[in-house]
Protein backbone atom coordinates (compact mmCIF):
# COMPACT_ATOMS: atom_id res chain seq x y z
CA UNK A 1 0.00 0.00 0.00
CA UNK A 2 1.35 3.82 -0.76
CA UNK A 3 0.85 5.78 1.19
CA UNK A 4 1.01 9.48 0.26
CA UNK A 5 0.55 12.34 3.11
CA UNK A 6 -0.02 16.00 2.40
CA UNK A 7 2.12 18.01 5.62
CA UNK A 8 0.14 18.67 8.37
CA UNK A 9 0.74 22.10 7.98
CA UNK A 10 3.90 22.06 10.64
CA UNK A 11 4.96 25.25 11.04
CA UNK A 12 7.59 24.80 13.78
CA UNK A 13 11.21 23.76 12.09
CA UNK A 14 12.09 20.15 12.66
CA UNK A 15 12.82 19.55 16.65
CA UNK A 16 13.65 23.29 17.58
CA UNK A 17 10.90 23.83 19.70
CA UNK A 18 11.65 27.54 21.91
CA UNK A 19 12.50 26.37 25.39
CA UNK A 20 11.28 28.76 26.78
CA UNK A 21 10.66 26.57 29.59
CA UNK A 22 9.72 22.98 30.87
CA UNK A 23 5.73 22.68 31.51
CA UNK A 24 6.41 19.16 32.83
CA UNK A 25 9.48 17.38 34.10
CA UNK A 26 9.33 13.72 35.07
CA UNK A 27 12.60 12.20 36.70
CA UNK A 28 13.29 8.51 37.20
CA UNK A 29 9.17 7.69 37.86
CA UNK A 30 7.98 4.21 38.72
CA UNK A 31 4.71 2.62 39.82
CA UNK A 32 4.31 -0.85 39.93
CA UNK A 33 0.91 -2.82 40.13
CA UNK A 34 1.72 -5.62 42.57
CA UNK A 35 4.86 -7.12 40.92
CA UNK A 36 4.55 -5.80 37.77
CA UNK A 37 5.93 -2.61 37.19
CA UNK A 38 3.78 -0.36 34.87
CA UNK A 39 6.22 2.61 34.90
CA UNK A 40 9.66 1.51 35.58
CA UNK A 41 11.85 4.93 35.37
CA UNK A 42 10.79 7.13 33.17
CA UNK A 43 11.99 10.33 33.05
CA UNK A 44 11.07 13.13 30.59
CA UNK A 45 10.25 16.82 30.01
CA UNK A 46 7.40 18.46 28.28
CA UNK A 47 8.03 21.88 26.80
CA UNK A 48 6.43 24.91 26.96
CA UNK A 49 4.01 24.90 23.39
CA UNK A 50 5.15 21.82 22.04
CA UNK A 51 3.06 18.54 21.42
CA UNK A 52 4.15 15.56 22.69
CA UNK A 53 3.04 12.48 21.71
CA UNK A 54 4.05 8.71 23.89
CA UNK A 55 3.31 6.45 21.92
CA UNK A 56 3.05 2.05 22.74
CA UNK A 57 1.44 -0.47 22.70
CA UNK A 58 -1.44 -1.37 24.96
CA UNK A 59 0.07 -2.35 28.30
CA UNK A 60 3.60 0.00 27.97
CA UNK A 61 2.26 1.81 31.12
CA UNK A 62 1.13 4.82 28.83
CA UNK A 63 -2.24 5.34 30.42
CA UNK A 64 -0.50 5.34 34.08
CA UNK A 65 2.71 7.43 32.99
CA UNK A 66 -0.36 10.38 31.93
CA UNK A 67 -1.88 9.83 35.05
CA UNK A 68 0.87 10.68 37.72
CA UNK A 69 0.93 13.69 36.22
CA UNK A 70 -2.62 15.10 37.27
CA UNK A 71 -2.15 12.89 40.64
CA UNK A 72 -4.99 10.27 39.76
CA UNK A 73 -2.37 7.50 39.90
CA UNK A 74 0.05 8.08 42.86
CA UNK A 75 3.83 7.19 41.56
CA UNK A 76 5.68 4.55 43.83
CA UNK A 77 9.50 6.82 43.33
CA UNK A 78 10.57 9.54 41.15
CA UNK A 79 9.60 12.92 41.01
CA UNK A 80 6.93 14.95 39.00
CA UNK A 81 6.98 18.65 38.78
CA UNK A 82 4.48 20.74 36.95
CA UNK A 83 5.03 24.25 35.96
CA UNK A 84 8.14 23.76 38.36
CA UNK A 85 6.70 22.95 41.09
CA UNK A 86 6.85 18.98 42.92
CA UNK A 87 3.77 17.29 42.66
CA UNK A 88 4.44 14.08 44.06
CA UNK A 89 3.96 13.48 47.86
CA UNK A 90 0.92 16.47 47.49
CA UNK A 91 -2.21 15.31 49.75
CA UNK A 92 -5.47 14.87 47.48
CA UNK A 93 -6.61 18.13 48.83
CA UNK A 94 -2.92 20.28 47.81
CA UNK A 95 -3.28 18.47 44.37
CA UNK A 96 -6.85 19.98 43.19
CA UNK A 97 -5.45 23.54 42.65
CA UNK A 98 -2.73 22.14 40.02
CA UNK A 99 -5.22 19.80 38.50
CA UNK A 100 -6.98 22.98 37.84
CA UNK A 101 -3.83 23.96 35.63
CA UNK A 102 -4.18 20.88 33.82
CA UNK A 103 -7.07 19.92 31.13
CA UNK A 104 -7.77 16.39 30.22
CA UNK A 105 -9.64 14.44 27.64
CA UNK A 106 -10.36 11.14 27.44
CA UNK A 107 -11.23 8.34 24.84
CA UNK A 108 -14.27 7.81 26.04
CA UNK A 109 -15.26 11.25 26.32
CA UNK A 110 -16.58 11.04 30.05
CA UNK A 111 -19.20 14.10 30.00
CA UNK A 112 -21.94 13.90 32.11
CA UNK A 113 -25.45 12.88 30.63
CA UNK A 114 -26.92 14.31 33.22
CA UNK A 115 -25.94 17.91 31.97
CA UNK A 116 -26.37 20.08 29.02
CA UNK A 117 -23.17 20.88 27.08
CA UNK A 118 -22.89 24.07 28.63
CA UNK A 119 -23.11 22.63 31.91
CA UNK A 120 -20.35 20.49 30.93
CA UNK A 121 -18.16 22.71 29.43
CA UNK A 122 -18.56 25.61 32.56
CA UNK A 123 -18.06 22.28 35.36
CA UNK A 124 -14.40 23.09 35.99
CA UNK A 125 -15.18 26.51 36.65
CA UNK A 126 -18.05 25.82 38.61
CA UNK A 127 -15.71 23.41 41.19
CA UNK A 128 -13.63 26.51 40.56
CA UNK A 129 -16.40 28.67 42.15
CA UNK A 130 -16.83 31.41 39.98
CA UNK A 131 -19.86 32.72 39.04
CA UNK A 132 -22.87 31.53 37.07
CA UNK A 133 -22.58 34.16 34.71
CA UNK A 134 -18.63 34.25 34.13
CA UNK A 135 -19.40 30.19 33.47
CA UNK A 136 -21.73 30.57 30.82
CA UNK A 137 -19.78 33.10 29.03
CA UNK A 138 -16.35 31.35 29.16
CA UNK A 139 -18.57 27.79 28.18
CA UNK A 140 -20.27 30.01 25.59
CA UNK A 141 -17.09 31.27 23.96
CA UNK A 142 -14.92 27.71 24.01
CA UNK A 143 -18.14 25.96 22.23
CA UNK A 144 -17.49 28.48 19.41
CA UNK A 145 -14.08 27.71 19.54
CA UNK A 146 -14.91 24.05 19.10
CA UNK A 147 -17.58 24.82 16.74
CA UNK A 148 -20.63 23.46 18.54
CA UNK A 149 -21.54 26.83 19.52
CA UNK A 150 -25.64 25.83 18.21
CA UNK A 151 -25.28 22.99 20.61
CA UNK A 152 -25.11 25.11 24.13
CA UNK A 153 -28.24 23.12 25.20
CA UNK A 154 -28.35 20.00 23.93
CA UNK A 155 -27.41 17.05 26.00
CA UNK A 156 -24.05 14.80 25.73
CA UNK A 157 -26.33 11.84 24.34
CA UNK A 158 -27.61 13.87 21.12
CA UNK A 159 -24.00 14.26 19.97
CA UNK A 160 -21.78 12.46 17.52
CA UNK A 161 -18.51 10.48 18.90
CA UNK A 162 -16.79 13.76 17.69
CA UNK A 163 -18.42 16.13 18.55
CA UNK A 164 -18.61 14.53 22.80
CA UNK A 165 -14.38 14.69 22.09
CA UNK A 166 -15.11 18.59 21.29
CA UNK A 167 -17.12 19.82 24.03
CA UNK A 168 -14.36 17.13 25.90
CA UNK A 169 -11.64 19.42 24.69
CA UNK A 170 -14.00 22.70 25.68
CA UNK A 171 -14.41 21.47 29.21
CA UNK A 172 -10.70 20.62 29.35
CA UNK A 173 -9.78 24.42 28.52
CA UNK A 174 -12.51 25.88 30.16
CA UNK A 175 -10.01 26.58 33.39
CA UNK A 176 -7.51 28.04 31.06
CA UNK A 177 -4.68 25.13 31.83
CA UNK A 178 -1.40 25.71 31.11
CA UNK A 179 -1.07 21.78 29.83
CA UNK A 180 -3.64 19.75 27.83
CA UNK A 181 -3.19 15.89 28.60
CA UNK A 182 -4.79 13.14 25.75
CA UNK A 183 -5.70 9.54 26.94
CA UNK A 184 -6.39 8.36 23.58
CA UNK A 185 -8.41 11.08 22.64
CA UNK A 186 -9.06 9.64 19.31
CA UNK A 187 -8.89 5.82 19.66
CA UNK A 188 -12.85 5.21 20.23
CA UNK A 189 -13.43 7.89 16.83
CA UNK A 190 -13.36 6.64 13.06
CA UNK A 191 -10.81 8.30 10.78
CA UNK A 192 -12.29 11.23 9.22
CA UNK A 193 -13.25 12.21 12.65
CA UNK A 194 -9.89 11.55 14.32
CA UNK A 195 -8.41 14.24 11.69
CA UNK A 196 -10.67 16.94 12.32
CA UNK A 197 -10.13 16.54 16.29
CA UNK A 198 -6.58 16.47 15.50
CA UNK A 199 -6.35 19.37 13.81
CA UNK A 200 -8.91 21.14 16.45
CA UNK A 201 -5.76 19.94 18.79
CA UNK A 202 -3.19 21.86 16.85
CA UNK A 203 -5.13 24.82 16.14
CA UNK A 204 -5.53 24.97 19.66
CA UNK A 205 -2.08 24.48 20.40
CA UNK A 206 -1.28 27.34 17.80
CA UNK A 207 -3.44 29.78 18.65
CA UNK A 208 -3.54 29.15 22.34
CA UNK A 209 0.18 28.03 23.07
CA UNK A 210 -0.93 25.22 24.70
CA UNK A 211 1.33 22.89 25.53
CA UNK A 212 -0.40 19.27 25.07
CA UNK A 213 0.80 16.03 26.32
CA UNK A 214 -0.81 12.65 24.36
CA UNK A 215 -0.79 9.10 24.29
CA UNK A 216 -1.73 7.16 21.98
CA UNK A 217 -0.83 3.78 20.15
CA UNK A 218 -1.85 4.86 16.49
CA UNK A 219 1.59 6.27 15.18
CA UNK A 220 -0.62 8.26 12.70
CA UNK A 221 -2.18 10.47 15.41
CA UNK A 222 1.77 11.30 16.44
CA UNK A 223 2.52 11.86 12.62
CA UNK A 224 -0.26 14.36 12.38
CA UNK A 225 0.07 16.46 15.05
CA UNK A 226 2.99 16.20 17.71
CA UNK A 227 6.01 17.93 17.40
CA UNK A 228 8.11 15.40 19.23
CA UNK A 229 7.48 11.95 20.01
CA UNK A 230 8.29 9.40 23.07
CA UNK A 231 8.08 5.42 22.44
CA UNK A 232 7.24 3.88 25.76
CA UNK A 233 7.37 0.29 26.03
CA UNK A 234 7.30 -2.50 29.27
CA UNK A 235 7.25 0.64 31.20
CA UNK A 236 10.62 2.61 29.98
CA UNK A 237 11.04 4.97 27.32
CA UNK A 238 12.83 3.45 24.58
CA UNK A 239 12.96 6.29 22.15
CA UNK A 240 12.68 9.89 21.94
CA UNK A 241 12.91 12.76 19.25
CA UNK A 242 11.46 15.05 16.97
CA UNK A 243 9.03 13.17 15.00
CA UNK A 244 10.36 13.31 11.89
CA UNK A 245 13.98 12.04 12.85
CA UNK A 246 12.27 9.11 14.55
CA UNK A 247 10.32 7.96 11.84
CA UNK A 248 13.04 8.23 9.37
CA UNK A 249 15.61 6.46 11.41
CA UNK A 250 13.72 4.47 14.05
CA UNK A 251 16.32 3.00 16.65
CA UNK A 252 14.26 0.00 17.95
CA UNK A 253 12.69 -2.87 16.90
CA UNK A 254 9.40 -1.47 18.54
CA UNK A 255 9.14 1.97 16.99
CA UNK A 256 9.80 0.24 13.63
CA UNK A 257 7.06 -1.97 14.53
CA UNK A 258 4.58 0.84 15.16
CA UNK A 259 5.63 2.32 12.34
CA UNK A 260 4.82 -0.39 10.07
CA UNK A 261 1.19 0.51 9.39
CA UNK A 262 1.92 3.98 8.29
CA UNK A 263 5.38 3.57 6.50
CA UNK A 264 6.08 2.03 3.44
CA UNK A 265 6.47 -1.86 3.52
CA UNK A 266 8.00 -4.00 1.05
CA UNK A 267 4.45 -5.51 -0.63
CA UNK A 268 4.14 -9.49 -0.40
CA UNK A 269 3.79 -9.47 -4.06
CA UNK A 270 7.43 -8.85 -4.63
CA UNK A 271 9.05 -10.56 -1.58
CA UNK A 272 7.12 -13.41 -2.70
CA UNK A 273 9.44 -13.59 -5.78
CA UNK A 274 12.45 -13.06 -4.09
CA UNK A 275 15.06 -15.69 -6.02
CA UNK A 276 18.54 -16.58 -4.84
CA UNK A 277 20.28 -14.27 -7.86
CA UNK A 278 17.99 -12.42 -10.23
CA UNK A 279 19.12 -9.68 -12.92
CA UNK A 280 17.49 -7.16 -10.45
CA UNK A 281 18.10 -6.16 -6.91
CA UNK A 282 15.85 -4.43 -4.54
CA UNK A 283 16.83 -2.23 -2.27
CA UNK A 284 14.85 -0.38 0.20
CA UNK A 285 16.28 3.43 0.90
CA UNK A 286 15.49 5.36 3.84
CA UNK A 287 15.98 9.38 3.01
CA UNK A 288 15.11 12.35 5.13
CA UNK A 289 16.28 16.12 5.34
CA UNK A 290 18.37 17.12 2.70
CA UNK A 291 19.23 13.75 1.31
CA UNK A 292 14.98 13.66 -0.20
CA UNK A 293 15.25 16.79 -1.54
CA UNK A 294 18.29 15.88 -3.81
CA UNK A 295 17.24 14.59 -7.13
CA UNK A 296 18.79 11.25 -5.49
CA UNK A 297 18.04 8.89 -8.38
CA UNK A 298 18.93 11.06 -11.68
CA UNK A 299 22.57 11.39 -9.54
CA UNK A 300 22.89 7.94 -9.29
CA UNK A 301 21.89 7.05 -12.71
CA UNK A 302 24.83 9.54 -13.72
CA UNK A 303 27.02 8.12 -11.55
CA UNK A 304 26.40 4.13 -11.68
CA UNK A 305 25.09 3.30 -15.44
CA UNK A 306 22.29 0.65 -15.19
CA UNK A 307 18.20 0.44 -15.35
CA UNK A 308 17.00 1.64 -11.76
CA UNK A 309 13.24 1.99 -11.57
CA UNK A 310 10.81 2.68 -8.41
CA UNK A 311 8.70 -0.22 -7.22
CA UNK A 312 7.26 1.08 -4.24
CA UNK A 313 7.11 3.55 -1.37
CA UNK A 314 7.54 7.39 -1.42
CA UNK A 315 7.84 10.40 0.22
CA UNK A 316 6.21 11.93 2.87
CA UNK A 317 6.41 15.06 4.64
CA UNK A 318 6.65 15.58 8.40
CA UNK A 319 6.58 18.66 10.25
CA UNK A 320 7.77 20.14 7.05
CA UNK A 321 10.66 17.88 6.35
CA UNK A 322 10.47 15.14 3.43
CA UNK A 323 11.01 11.42 5.04
CA UNK A 324 10.95 9.11 2.29
CA UNK A 325 11.26 5.19 1.92
CA UNK A 326 11.88 3.64 -1.38
CA UNK A 327 11.76 0.35 -2.99
CA UNK A 328 14.47 0.71 -5.86
CA UNK A 329 14.72 -2.01 -8.32
CA UNK A 330 18.43 -1.55 -9.23
CA UNK A 331 19.26 -3.65 -12.81
CA UNK A 332 23.18 -3.40 -12.60
CA UNK A 333 26.50 -4.30 -14.19
CA UNK A 334 27.83 -7.46 -12.37
CA UNK A 335 29.57 -6.85 -9.42
CA UNK A 336 28.52 -3.11 -9.11
CA UNK A 337 26.03 -2.91 -6.75
CA UNK A 338 28.15 -2.41 -4.10
CA UNK A 339 28.71 0.73 -5.69
CA UNK A 340 25.45 1.75 -5.57
CA UNK A 341 25.15 0.89 -2.23
CA UNK A 342 28.13 2.93 -1.30
CA UNK A 343 26.95 6.24 -3.57
CA UNK A 344 23.31 6.12 -1.57
CA UNK A 345 25.41 6.05 1.70
CA UNK A 346 27.34 8.66 0.71
CA UNK A 347 24.66 10.92 0.30
CA UNK A 348 22.84 10.57 3.65
CA UNK A 349 20.20 7.48 2.22
CA UNK A 350 20.21 4.24 4.54
CA UNK A 351 20.09 1.56 2.32
CA UNK A 352 19.46 -2.52 2.33
CA UNK A 353 19.98 -5.11 -0.38
CA UNK A 354 16.48 -6.61 -0.07
CA UNK A 355 16.90 -9.54 -2.11
CA UNK A 356 16.71 -10.31 -6.39
CA UNK A 357 14.29 -11.63 -8.57
CA UNK A 358 14.88 -12.41 -11.66
CA UNK A 359 12.15 -10.25 -14.08
CA UNK A 360 10.16 -7.45 -13.51
CA UNK A 361 7.56 -7.76 -10.63
CA UNK B 1 -71.70 -0.50 50.44
CA UNK B 2 -72.88 1.89 53.48
CA UNK B 3 -71.99 5.34 53.28
CA UNK B 4 -70.25 4.93 56.32
CA UNK B 5 -68.32 2.24 54.85
CA UNK B 6 -67.62 4.14 51.87
CA UNK B 7 -66.32 7.28 54.61
CA UNK B 8 -64.00 4.17 56.19
CA UNK B 9 -62.42 4.06 53.01
CA UNK B 10 -61.81 7.19 52.19
CA UNK B 11 -60.36 7.30 56.16
CA UNK B 12 -58.32 4.37 55.57
CA UNK B 13 -56.49 5.51 52.11
CA UNK B 14 -55.54 8.61 54.01
CA UNK B 15 -54.24 6.69 56.51
CA UNK B 16 -52.42 4.00 54.22
CA UNK B 17 -51.08 7.12 51.85
CA UNK B 18 -50.24 8.97 54.83
CA UNK B 19 -47.62 6.28 56.32
CA UNK B 20 -46.02 5.61 52.65
CA UNK B 21 -45.77 9.28 52.59
CA UNK B 22 -44.37 9.58 55.51
CA UNK B 23 -42.24 6.91 56.21
CA UNK B 24 -40.84 6.84 52.21
CA UNK B 25 -39.88 10.64 52.77
CA UNK B 26 -37.56 9.26 55.94
CA UNK B 27 -36.38 6.54 54.28
CA UNK B 28 -35.23 8.75 51.34
CA UNK B 29 -33.39 11.08 53.53
CA UNK B 30 -31.68 9.22 55.73
CA UNK B 31 -31.60 5.90 52.79
CA UNK B 32 -29.75 8.21 50.11
CA UNK B 33 -26.78 9.83 52.22
CA UNK B 34 -26.54 5.84 53.44
CA UNK B 35 -26.41 4.25 50.25
CA UNK B 36 -23.69 6.64 49.11
CA UNK B 37 -21.79 6.00 52.37
CA UNK B 38 -21.66 2.57 51.27
CA UNK B 39 -20.51 3.57 47.80
CA UNK B 40 -18.14 6.12 48.99
CA UNK B 41 -16.38 3.76 51.95
CA UNK B 42 -16.10 0.74 49.45
CA UNK B 43 -12.80 -0.61 48.18
CA UNK B 44 -12.19 1.81 45.12
CA UNK B 45 -14.83 4.16 46.65
CA UNK B 46 -14.50 8.28 47.04
CA UNK B 47 -13.96 8.19 50.56
CA UNK B 48 -12.07 4.28 50.87
CA UNK B 49 -12.82 3.09 54.90
CA UNK B 50 -13.13 -0.56 54.64
CA UNK B 51 -14.17 -0.75 58.24
CA UNK B 52 -16.73 1.54 58.71
CA UNK B 53 -18.15 -0.27 54.93
CA UNK B 54 -18.60 -3.58 56.79
CA UNK B 55 -20.09 -1.69 60.12
CA UNK B 56 -22.68 -0.13 57.45
CA UNK B 57 -22.92 -3.19 55.49
CA UNK B 58 -23.67 -4.92 58.42
CA UNK B 59 -26.14 -2.74 59.95
CA UNK B 60 -27.77 -2.72 56.85
CA UNK B 61 -28.41 -6.32 56.30
CA UNK B 62 -29.62 -6.63 59.79
CA UNK B 63 -32.36 -4.75 59.95
CA UNK B 64 -33.15 -6.13 56.00
CA UNK B 65 -33.40 -10.17 57.70
CA UNK B 66 -35.45 -8.93 60.45
CA UNK B 67 -39.48 -9.60 59.42
CA UNK B 68 -41.33 -6.34 59.59
CA UNK B 69 -43.89 -7.73 61.56
CA UNK B 70 -41.02 -8.41 64.37
CA UNK B 71 -40.05 -4.81 63.47
CA UNK B 72 -42.99 -3.77 64.34
CA UNK B 73 -42.86 -5.10 67.39
CA UNK B 74 -39.62 -5.15 68.69
CA UNK B 75 -39.12 -1.41 68.10
CA UNK B 76 -42.11 -0.34 70.33
CA UNK B 77 -39.83 1.44 73.21
CA UNK B 78 -38.15 3.40 70.44
CA UNK B 79 -41.97 4.72 69.18
CA UNK B 80 -43.11 5.39 71.99
CA UNK B 81 -40.02 7.57 72.58
CA UNK B 82 -39.93 9.35 68.97
CA UNK B 83 -44.29 9.40 69.14
CA UNK B 84 -44.97 9.59 72.82
CA UNK B 85 -47.53 6.46 71.79
CA UNK B 86 -46.90 3.02 70.13
CA UNK B 87 -50.20 2.65 68.76
CA UNK B 88 -51.94 4.20 65.96
CA UNK B 89 -51.02 5.59 62.14
CA UNK B 90 -47.71 7.96 63.44
CA UNK B 91 -46.63 5.28 65.79
CA UNK B 92 -46.42 3.06 62.70
CA UNK B 93 -44.45 5.27 60.51
CA UNK B 94 -41.15 4.94 62.83
CA UNK B 95 -40.67 0.92 62.48
CA UNK B 96 -42.34 1.12 58.36
CA UNK B 97 -39.37 4.57 57.88
CA UNK B 98 -36.87 2.37 59.85
CA UNK B 99 -37.32 -1.18 57.84
CA UNK B 100 -37.48 1.48 55.05
CA UNK B 101 -34.24 3.56 55.13
CA UNK B 102 -31.83 0.43 54.73
CA UNK B 103 -33.68 -1.12 51.99
CA UNK B 104 -33.86 2.39 50.04
CA UNK B 105 -30.66 2.58 51.09
CA UNK B 106 -29.51 -0.94 48.88
CA UNK B 107 -31.47 0.14 45.90
CA UNK B 108 -29.63 3.49 46.03
CA UNK B 109 -26.59 1.87 46.29
CA UNK B 110 -26.79 0.15 42.94
CA UNK B 111 -28.14 2.51 41.23
CA UNK B 112 -24.78 4.68 42.35
CA UNK B 113 -22.63 1.87 41.94
CA UNK B 114 -23.49 2.06 38.08
CA UNK B 115 -22.27 5.31 37.31
CA UNK B 116 -19.58 5.30 35.03
CA UNK B 117 -16.03 5.70 37.10
CA UNK B 118 -14.59 7.28 34.25
CA UNK B 119 -17.09 10.41 34.97
CA UNK B 120 -16.07 10.23 38.85
CA UNK B 121 -12.16 10.81 37.00
CA UNK B 122 -12.79 13.35 35.22
CA UNK B 123 -14.42 15.53 37.60
CA UNK B 124 -11.33 14.35 39.35
CA UNK B 125 -8.69 15.64 37.00
CA UNK B 126 -10.34 18.90 37.13
CA UNK B 127 -10.06 19.51 40.91
CA UNK B 128 -13.06 18.52 42.05
CA UNK B 129 -13.24 16.90 45.30
CA UNK B 130 -15.94 13.99 47.51
CA UNK B 131 -18.37 16.74 47.76
CA UNK B 132 -18.28 18.13 43.80
CA UNK B 133 -18.16 14.22 42.85
CA UNK B 134 -21.55 13.37 44.81
CA UNK B 135 -23.10 16.79 43.92
CA UNK B 136 -21.86 16.80 40.33
CA UNK B 137 -21.47 13.60 39.36
CA UNK B 138 -22.92 10.77 41.37
CA UNK B 139 -26.45 12.03 42.55
CA UNK B 140 -27.36 13.74 39.36
CA UNK B 141 -25.88 10.48 36.94
CA UNK B 142 -27.92 8.33 39.28
CA UNK B 143 -30.62 10.07 39.89
CA UNK B 144 -32.98 7.71 37.39
CA UNK B 145 -32.36 4.86 39.37
CA UNK B 146 -32.47 6.81 42.22
CA UNK B 147 -36.42 7.83 41.13
CA UNK B 148 -36.94 4.85 39.87
CA UNK B 149 -35.81 2.77 43.39
CA UNK B 150 -37.61 5.17 45.89
CA UNK B 151 -41.00 3.76 43.43
CA UNK B 152 -40.22 0.91 44.18
CA UNK B 153 -39.76 2.01 47.85
CA UNK B 154 -43.16 3.72 47.97
CA UNK B 155 -44.89 0.73 46.77
CA UNK B 156 -43.02 -1.94 49.06
CA UNK B 157 -44.35 0.62 51.51
CA UNK B 158 -47.88 0.59 51.03
CA UNK B 159 -47.99 -3.31 51.45
CA UNK B 160 -45.64 -3.15 54.38
CA UNK B 161 -48.55 -0.44 55.91
CA UNK B 162 -51.26 -3.54 55.43
CA UNK B 163 -49.12 -5.01 58.57
CA UNK B 164 -49.41 -2.00 60.49
CA UNK B 165 -52.54 -2.49 61.37
CA UNK B 166 -51.06 -5.00 64.43
CA UNK B 167 -50.60 -1.68 66.46
CA UNK B 168 -53.58 -0.17 65.40
CA UNK B 169 -52.50 1.62 62.79
CA UNK B 170 -55.24 1.81 60.54
CA UNK B 171 -54.64 2.01 56.81
CA UNK B 172 -56.16 0.01 53.84
CA UNK B 173 -54.55 -3.70 55.00
CA UNK B 174 -56.25 -3.11 57.77
CA UNK B 175 -59.72 -2.31 56.91
CA UNK B 176 -59.54 -5.33 54.53
CA UNK B 177 -58.56 -8.06 57.26
CA UNK B 178 -61.28 -6.99 59.75
CA UNK B 179 -64.03 -6.59 57.62
CA UNK B 180 -62.70 -8.26 54.51
CA UNK B 181 -61.54 -11.04 55.63
CA UNK B 182 -62.52 -11.32 59.40
CA UNK B 183 -66.19 -10.26 58.99
CA UNK B 184 -66.88 -11.99 54.90
CA UNK B 185 -67.37 -8.77 53.86
CA UNK B 186 -66.57 -9.46 50.23
CA UNK B 187 -67.58 -6.16 48.92
CA UNK B 188 -64.88 -4.34 51.12
CA UNK B 189 -62.16 -6.68 50.47
CA UNK B 190 -62.91 -6.08 46.90
CA UNK B 191 -62.76 -2.45 47.29
CA UNK B 192 -59.86 -2.43 49.39
CA UNK B 193 -57.81 -4.22 46.48
CA UNK B 194 -59.62 -2.03 43.64
CA UNK B 195 -58.09 1.11 45.88
CA UNK B 196 -54.84 -0.33 46.56
CA UNK B 197 -54.41 -1.61 42.75
CA UNK B 198 -55.08 2.32 41.94
CA UNK B 199 -53.13 3.60 44.08
CA UNK B 200 -49.85 1.73 43.66
CA UNK B 201 -50.35 2.22 39.76
CA UNK B 202 -50.75 5.69 40.70
CA UNK B 203 -47.32 5.90 42.34
CA UNK B 204 -45.34 3.65 39.87
CA UNK B 205 -46.91 5.96 36.78
CA UNK B 206 -45.27 9.09 38.34
CA UNK B 207 -42.04 7.05 38.96
CA UNK B 208 -42.02 6.28 36.12
CA UNK B 209 -42.90 9.54 33.87
CA UNK B 210 -40.23 11.00 36.19
CA UNK B 211 -37.63 8.73 35.76
CA UNK B 212 -38.54 9.49 31.88
CA UNK B 213 -38.30 12.93 32.48
CA UNK B 214 -34.64 12.74 34.20
CA UNK B 215 -32.74 10.44 31.78
CA UNK B 216 -30.74 12.12 29.21
CA UNK B 217 -28.65 9.34 28.56
CA UNK B 218 -30.14 8.56 25.71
Amino acid sequence: MNQHFSSAGATLPPGDVAPAGDVVRIVDLKRRFGRTPAVDGVSLTVRKGEILGIIGRSGAGKSTLIRCLNGLERPDAGQIFVEGREITGLSERDLQPLRRRIGMIFQHFNLLSAKTVEDNVALPLKIEGRSKAERLARAAELLDLVGLADKTKAYPASLSGGQKQRVGIARALAARPALLLSDEATSALDPETTRSILSLLKDINQKLGLTILLITHEMEVIRTIADRIAVLDAGRIIEEGPVWSVFADPQSEVTRSLLGGIRPQLPAAIAGRFARSGREAILRIDIAGEAARRPLLQELAAAVPGRYRLVHGGIDHIQGEPVGTLFLGAATPAGRLAEVVDFLNARGARVEVLGHVTDDV
Amino acid sequence: MSPMMFELLLRSLWETVLMTAASGLISLIFGLPLGLALVATDRGGIAEQLWLNRILGGIVNGFRSVPFIILLVALIPLTRLIVGTSIGTWAAIVPLAIAATPYYARIAEVSLREVDRGLIEAVRAMGGGRWAIIREVLVPEALPGIVAGFTVTLVTLVGASAMAGAIGAGGLGDLAIRYGYQRFETAVMVAVVIVLIVLVCGIQWVGDRLVTRLDRRG
